[in-house]
């Protein structure tokens, strides 16, 4: 039974892990702008630009974070 | 044949079969030549049966969901490797990676199997192997060349995997995050373009949106280590004028993370 379990919670931590990484706020960006993106179809609007302006801006930010983050590691040894 | 396609699925393939070979070569040199290929054969059989099975369950499936739901796991996926590359290219310079994990060999029997060893390349080989059936599926499926996309990831399992027998110390040498950042921002682009296209948007240019996508991603991400390169240097500058103690040091290319 414990083996079961920890099958099933290693592949669910897999795909966790593989979708979402070492920053949620990037698979969660991509799946509000894929939201809005749906949105702005139906409601007639040209929408294929919301999506890579999202990956841009939420690149920026998830790389600035960690870009501070691994600095501060470097200050602190 | 799709070309691009193949290229997609063998470049991205590449960088799995990399760690792979790295995984297999560094349990089998620390550990067991016998239980490190034991374990990967295990894994790759694991493999194709899962490739056999979902090969035929992902056959009938409507091709707009498809790509929506590949496009979406692509790009995050890509995003990671792009973030990943740029900080990792921006701390270490386009240099080598190398991804062997840490092994102590000091209680390997000689005389038994070691099963340790077996278990970690067939965790290697079956979780690497596993990302490379989506990326198969994902660009075979999504771009209708599902042939493609198996001969580019064979190709790029029998170039990588030769040259890792022949001269593994070559491994080594393969410069995995420049590799990591550019794959990144390709699976990136073909993540963005297939998830919109799986709404049922129309991309400007159709698949010359491609190319376009593709520039644009390598560009920002080149700008955003040039930025990254800059910030480090001038923090680093900053601590070093204010007279941070001897030992310490604000550049994270010291650290020694990975």
């Amino acid at each position: 039974m414990n083996a079961v379990v920890h099958g099933v919670r290693a592949f669910i931590m897999f795909w966790v892990d593989f979708i979402i990484g070492d920053d949620w706020t990037v698979a969660a960006t991509v799946a509000l702008a894929l939201l809005g993106t749906w949105g702005l179809t139906r409601a007639g609007v040209t929408a294929w630009w919301l999506l890579p302006l999202c990956v841009l801006a939420i690149t920026a930010i998830s790389v600035r974070r960690a870009a501070k983050r691994e600095l501060r590691h470097g200050q602190t040894g | 044949m799709n070309l691009a396609v193949l290229l997609a699925a063998f470049f991205a393939t590449a960088i799995e079969v990399i760690e792979m070979v790295a995984i297999v070569v560094g349990v089998g040199v620390a550990r067991s030549w016998r239980a490190s290929l034991a374990g990967a054969s295990a894994g790759l059989i694991v493999l194709v049966a899962l490739v056999t099975v979902l090969g035929i369950a992902v056959r009938d499936v409507p091709l707009s969901p498809v790509r929506l739901v590949v496009g979406a796991l692509l790009l995050v996926f890509g995003l990671q490797w792009l973030r990943k590359g740029v900080l990792r290219v921006a701390r270490d310079g386009w240099g080598v990676g190398h991804n062997a994990p840490d092994l102590d060999s000091s209680d390997v029997d000689q005389h038994r199997f070691d099963w340790t060893g077996f278990v970690l390349s067939f965790k290697g080989v079956s979780l690497e192997g596993l990302e490379v059936m989506v990326i198969v599926v994902a660009f075979g499926t999504a771009a209708g060349a599902v042939s493609s996309a198996v001969v580019g990831a064979v190709t790029a399992i029998i170039v990588l995997g030769a040259v890792g027998a022949l001269t593994y110390r070559l491994v080594a040498r393969i410069p995995r995050r420049a590799l990591q950042l550019f794959v990144g921002a390709l699976l990136t682009t073909f993540g963005t373009y297939w998830a919109v296209e799986g709404l049922g948007v129309a991309w400007p240019g159709e698949e010359a949106a491609l190319v376009a996508l593709g520039a644009l991603y390598v560009l920002a991400a080149l700008a955003l280590l040039s930025w990254v390169r800059h910030g480090w240097q001038e923090t680093t500058q900053v601590a070093g004028h204010r007279g941070s103690s001897p030992g310490s040091s604000s550049d994270p290319s010291a650290s020694g993370r990975h």
